[in-house]
């Protein structure tokens, strides 16, 4: 697995790979806790001002901008404030918060830290999913190293800020990473989504005003602060500041976590150059997922000469999302029907089931891949599995719903042949009539 | 503890006790130090680190006594313990074996040669998916992204990772484990 950056200085992932990187004293000894204290003689608004100049977007998926994110915070709410780290990271393909957090934890605490000041909040929350236990452990003890040095407590660095974060653990479910849901379980609850508005800045934790970020995008917070938010922001494009994390697995020489700068040219040169090619090299590429799972599904003719840029507008360009940034390369011997239908059995599993067009779409959806798969094919199944997709999307009580409908409609729409050889009346092409769309 | 007399999936709930587990004073403190995270009038809060962390460690699965003692704990209805438990997928609703091998099946894994690793095992044990070895050693599940794509196909036994595997690496570390 390689872990490094192309393209830029690695920021993120720029103490990753020395030793007893998760200690405080290394992460010190390279430039840490400076840009909390820098961040303790600045005003609220300066530090928020600056997190709006960076263009910083958070990295779990949904790209809201972090700095509006914050400003949504009242300034004057007499309640106590939260801030809450989303460290759930189930995304089928994503595993580059896991690495953040097993190698640069305290990168992590002081994101949380700045953040908390900006906010003026007293408590933070991390929470990891439970699988994800060794990572918590990893936390609680940096935790424990940052509170001895006074970087967490009462009265942080001599000044009046207070504040104390604690882990907490999920018990696996995928629904918890959307922000609303990861409340509704941090109090104790099945993870069901919640109502917007009110949104997590008015009425979040204990119905107080609460932030939730990625842990990726907490760990740029320590950066911007430290070169200014004009100087972050200029490391990407006008639109996506910075740099981002890229998770890439499946089917190429070297899978890993890669940092490039927002914008980098472009997707075709990163697969099939920077990350070592196809894992076997008589095998061509044939599709890709660019944002994990819950996002298009891309042909190689989408990808190839076709210099796709990867950043938030690039990326929809050339026909998908960044959604969490991780890759899934798939060779000529995926047969894509299959895949879909292994995605599909994510979303029906993990549908929370509080709302009907997705607990019972998702189910309706499983039920058709499963006949298709097992030779009961009928010609009008690929249009069949776009018009429950078309009663999910967007009808969804949360994003789930539409994350689920996605892949299905470019994977039908984008692969038709891997479609049409499972239905038995191969005369009839009921997927080409939509295919415009796409 | 035998897998057949165990009912399957919830059908526990219904084999309804009053009684509630006892634990020892250490376990206790680990669970004070869990609650006191949270403000005193919110307990609830600390039920999925207790559920998981806690009583499943120490019963093995979410039983009734655990649930009866947690509800006691936390000043919770019995029906919102069972409530919150039902929902989440690391949740044991009956005793698995020693060693609970949880393999990812989803697609980065998949493409990767999962299938091959879960038939590899399932033979060598000579259980299907869903069981437990007769002599209560083993129980194969398959789950969904364990956040391990890049060093796939992996699976997790108890809370460890293990990556990059290969029918191998498997058998070396089955035969490690007692």
């Amino acid at each position: 697995m390689e872990i490094k950056a192309i393209g830029c200085e690695p920021l993120q992932l720029k103490r990753v790979h020395l030793e007893n990187s998760h200690t405080l004293k290394v992460y010190q000894e390279n430039g840490g806790y400076a840009s909390l204290r820098k961040a303790l003689g600045m005003t609220r608004d300066e530090i928020i001002n600056e997190v709006k100049a960076s263009a910083l977007r958070g990295r779990g998926g949904a790209g809201f901008p972090t700095g509006m994110k914050w400003s949504f915070v009242p300034k004057d709410s007499p309640k106590q404030k939260y801030v809450v780290c989303n460290a759930d990271e189930s995304e089928p393909g994503t595993f580059k918060d896991r690495y953040l957090m097993e190698r640069d934890p305290h990168a992590l605490i002081e994101g949380m830290l700045i953040a908390a000041f900006a906010l003026g909040s007293e408590t933070g929350y991390i929470y990891t999913r439970g699988e994800y236990k060794y990572l918590i452990d990893i936390m609680d003890k940096a935790l424990d190293e940052a509170r001895s040095a006074g970087f967490l407590g009462k009265n942080i660095l001599g000044s009046d800020f207070s504040h104390e974060i604690y882990t907490h653990t999920g018990a696996g479910a995928y629904i918890c990473g959307e922000e609303t849901a990861l409340l509704s379980s941090l109090e104790g609850y099945r993870g069901h989504p919640r109502m917007k508005p009110p949104f997590p800045a008015i009425e979040g934790l204990y119905a107080s005003p609460t932030v939730v970020n990625n842990v990726e995008t907490l760990t740029a917070v320590p950066q911007i602060i430290e070169m200014g938010g004009e100087t972050w922001r200029n490391l990407g494009t006008e639109k996506s500041g910075g740099t981002k994390l890229w998770s890439v697995s499946g089917h190429v020489k070297k899978p890993g976590v890669y940092e490039l700068p927002m914008g980098y040219d472009d997707m075709e040169k990163f697969i099939l150059e920077d990350c070592g090619g196809m894992l076997r090299d008589d095998k061509k590429l044939k599709a890709v997922i660019p944002g994990g799972s819950s996002v298009y599904i891309m042909n190689a003719e989408q990808i190839i000469g076709k210099k796709v840029l990867l950043d938030y507008e690039g990326l929809v360009v050339g026909g998908s999302m960044v959604g969490s940034g991780g890759f899934i390369v798939m060779d000529e011997t995926v047969d894509i029907m299959e895949s879909t239908k292994n995605l599909t059995e994510f979303y029906k599993h993990e549908s929370c089931g509080w709302c009907t067009p997705c607990r019972e779409g998702t189910d309706w959806l499983l039920k058709i891949f499963n006949r298709v798969a097992s030779g009961g094919g009928q010609p009008e199944d690929a249009q069949l599995l776009l018009d429950i997709c078309d009663n999910i999307e967007g009808k969804s009580f949360c994003p789930l719903g539409d994350a689920a409908a996605w892949p299905i409609q470019s994977a039908v729409k984008r692969f038709p042949e891997d479609f049409k050889k499972y239905l038995l009346r191969q005369d009839v092409a009921p997927v080409e009539a939509e295919a415009q769309k796409f | 503890m035998s897998t057949a007399a165990v009912p399957t999936d919830y059908t526990n709930r219904v084999l309804y006790s009053e009684e509630a587990a006892s634990f020892s004073p250490e376990v206790l403190a680990e669970m004070d130090a869990h609650i006191a995270k949270y403000p005193p009038d919110r307990k609830r809060s600390a039920l999925i680190p207790l559920l998981l962390l806690v009583v499943q460690r120490e019963r093995g699965y979410i039983d009734n006594a655990g649930v009866n003692f947690l509800a006691q704990k936390l000043e919770l209805e019995v029906t919102d313990v069972w409530e919150t438990a039902t929902f989440y997928s690391m949740f044991n609703m009956r005793p698995v074996g020693r060693h609970h091998i949880q393999i990812c099946k989803t697609l980065s894994c998949r493409v990767m040669g999962e299938p091959q690793i879960t038939e590899h095992i399932c033979n060598r044990l000579g259980i299907h998916v869903g069981e437990t070895t007769p002599d209560e050693r083993f129980t194969v599940s398959l789950v969904e992204c364990l956040g391990s794509c890049g060093t796939a196909p992996m699976m997790q036994i108890g809370f460890d990772y293990h990556e990059d595997l290969t029918p191998e690496k498997v058998d070396k570390l089955l035969d490690s484990l007692e």
